[in-house]
């Protein structure tokens, strides 16, 4: 032990071992932390409102397991009687905190003992029928269809014209690109508000409010984020590839679609994933364009249940679960692609 | 591109009108949702907008509505002489969370990715958790935490009081004192966003530098003062300039703790709720618009700041520092 404590403190390998084992304990403790939220999402999410109101804070939902005797229900407890534990009916609470128990197969004979130092016994007691029920109690499929319309179309539209855009600033020399190219860039930094209330005001003008184009349309105009992120990977595709399908007649046109984009694949699915992920998890916009429920996406309509209903805890939390596990998924199916895309738009940038 | 005239012109002007075509999509929509919508709303914050009615101008009205009675507020400190109490309540709850928020998140971001870049058991593992929450924000996330945080029902305060022995937990978003530093706390569980631009920000330092240094004598700790910090001052920087534009963009979260209140008391009043409640509550698109044009003022300032700061901070490879 001494050996290995002199070890540990004074030579190199000791040190580096002990800095490993600092580290890995302090972010073990650290990721506890960071799961429990999740894990507490979860557990409500299969609770009763009753076990909520009682039994709030414990990670496993659950119930106390009672017995039967005499048509009549008894709390179990684990009772300790001359150091001996043992499941015991509680039959009854005494004055002075104490409480008669019995053992369930022989009723008549009782031992009176504080109930304090008693533990009472519980049972796992999960409701899946939460999930049903919260998929019922708001029109859960109308707002998901909602949501997956403006994601997917709006992926669509963003794809198609970030790809074009991107090309025109990463293949071509033009007058004045370079200054368009700033400009665009600076965009990213611009706060919306200065733009939202026209737009809205537009869209009104339009008819658009209350519908889902204003959350759709837009999407087809390019925007300076996957402008970005996809001529950064346009850039490292060697011209020669260009010039090559130039050689053969490629129009540029072509040359996007048949030599480009087969090769960025990488950033056409990370944008794609970045896009995903804003559109679904959007609040600011759904919340001011749409007005009427039928219309409402899936976040727009979470937060008004909850204003209204915020008592149902159980099936808030259902449904929370619910929008969580599309993001989940998707991230850990493309984990690679995607930690590769955060960085490519962070630290390039 | 099949224009008969096409065949004709220069190779030059063939691939700029090429480029051309290719942006239009953007310059649309950059003349459609971005200079056009600012030049009206520079024009909307000189008048007043129901949105029913057309726009009546008012000249700098809005803009005094803001600015008026500071002289006699600074003199007496009595708020309600101000023209717009509620503008600087929320432009001081929104500088609060600033202050409180970017330089935590900021600390807590960069240790967690010096431990996570350690070549330590199941560090992909420990990497993927850690970054979860920031792919999750939003409506359910903040919903989840209203629940952890309430006083009755929530997890929160039965650990603060049975494993940490506080005696009177907070009530959290239920207590004005309470709810800025809960939005905060909430924002924290998030911060595996920055920390991957971190991450990768210390996984680009050539390790020859780490080498050399190591050469000199340096130890870790000036390895990290004298390599790694200098080499990590552009994403910090970068972090710095985007979790400022983003503070006062801060709405979703804010929304839905308080059901677009702003409560407990105003405390949560972030100066883009404001905005929303004048112009989507009250319909005032006016003075919306005059919200949003100083709001964006105060970016630009703060944007011009930290740049110009940045020339004595930030290091850029192949230029001296502090110098350029």
């Amino acid at each position: 032990m001494r050996k290995f404590i002199d070890w540990l403190f004074s030579t190199t390998k000791g040190l580096e071992f002990l800095g490993k084992g600092v580290t890995t304990l302090l972010l073990a403790a650290g990721a506890v932390v960071i799961m429990i939220p999740l894990a507490f999402m979860i557990s409500t999410s299969l609770k009763s409102p009753g076990q909520i109101r009682s039994d709030a804070n414990t990670l496993i939902p659950r119930k106390p397991e009672t017995v039967t005797l005499n048509n009549e229900s008894f709390p179990l407890y684990d009772v300790n009687v001359g150091g001996v534990t043992r499941p015991m009916a509680m039959l009854k609470k005494l004055p002075g905190g104490l409480a008669r128990f019995a053992d369930p197969a022989n009723p008549a004979e009782f031992v009176e003992l504080t109930l304090k130092e008693q533990t009472p016994r519980y049972r796992l007691d999960i409701h899946w029928e939460n999930y049903p029920e919260a998929l019922t109690a708001m029109p859960f499929f109308r707002y998901l269809g909602n949501t997956l319309l403006v994601t997917f179309i709006g992926m669509a539209g963003m794809l198609f014209s970030s790809s074009l855009v991107a090309y025109g600033f990463s293949r071509f020399r033009a007058p004045w690109l370079n200054v368009l190219f700033i400009l665009l860039l600076s965009t990213i930094m611009l706060p919306s508000q200065v733009r939202l209330i026209p737009i809205y005001i537009f869209f009104n003008k339009l008819g658009w409010v209350n519908t889902l184009l204003p959350l759709i349309v837009p999407q087809f105009f390019a925007n300076a984020y996957d402008v970005f992120l996809l001529r950064q990977f346009f850039m490292t595709i060697p011209l020669e590839m260009d010039e090559a399908a130039k050689i053969d007649g490629a129009n540029p046109l072509q040359t996007l679609v048949y030599i480009l984009l087969p090769q960025a694949r990488p950033a056409l699915v990370s944008v794609g994933i970045f896009h995903f992920l804003y559109a679904w998890n959007d609040f600011y916009e759904p919340l001011i364009f749409l007005h009427s429920r039928e219309n409402w996406t899936l976040a727009v309509g979470l937060q008004t249940f909850d204003a209204l209903y915020t008592i149902n805890t159980h099936l808030i939390m259902a449904v929370s679960v619910l929008m969580i596990v599309p993001p989940i998924l998707l991230f850990f199916f493309s984990q690679k692609i995607f930690t590769q895309g955060v960085v490519f738009s962070g630290v390039k940038g | 591109m099949r224009l008969p005239s096409f065949r004709n012109l220069s190779l030059a002007r063939r691939e700029a009108l090429a480029a051309y075509a290719f942006i239009t999509p953007w310059i649309i929509g950059f003349l459609v949702f971005t200079i056009g919508p600012m030049l009206a709303s520079l024009y909307f914050s000189f008048t007043e907008y129901n949105i029913v009615d057309p726009p009546k101008w008012v000249g700098l009205a809005n803009y005094a509505r803001v600015f008026s009675g500071i002289p006699e507020f600074l003199r007496s400190g009595d708020a309600r002489q101000l023209g717009d109490p509620l503008f600087w309540k929320a432009l001081q709850v929104t500088i609060y969370f600033a202050s409180i928020a970017l330089p935590l998140n900021l600390l807590f971001s960069f240790l967690l990715a010096i431990l996570l870049n350690q070549k330590v058991p199941g560090v992909n593992v420990w990497r993927t958790i850690y970054f979860l929450p920031s792919i999750i924000s939003g409506v359910a996330v903040t919903l989840l935490w209203i629940r952890i945080f309430n006083p009755r029902m929530g997890i929160l305060n039965p650990f603060l009081q049975n494993v940490l022995g506080i005696q009177n937990p907070p009530g959290w978003l239920q207590d004005p004192e309470w709810a800025v530093p809960a939005l905060v706390l909430m924002g924290l569980w998030g911060v595996g966003g920055s920390m991957i631009i971190y991450l990768a920000g210390l996984q680009g330092i050539p390790t020859d530098l780490y080498d050399a240094a190591k050469v000199d004598g340096a130890n870790a700790w000036q390895r990290f003062w004298n390599v790694t910090l200098p080499m990590m001052t552009p994403v910090l920087f970068y972090n710095l300039v985007l979790g400022m534009i983003g503070t006062f963009q801060y709405f979703t979260e804010v929304y839905v703790a308080t059901s677009g209140t702003g409560g407990p008391q105003r405390a949560t009043l972030f100066y883009n709720l404001y905005l929303y409640q004048n112009a989507f509550r009250y319909f005032e698109m006016g003075y919306a618009s005059t919200m949003a044009w100083i709001l964006f003022i105060i970016v630009l300032i703060l944007t011009a700041l930290i740049f110009r700061s940045s020339d004595a901070w930030v290091y850029y490879e192949g230029q001296l520092r502090g110098r350029s």
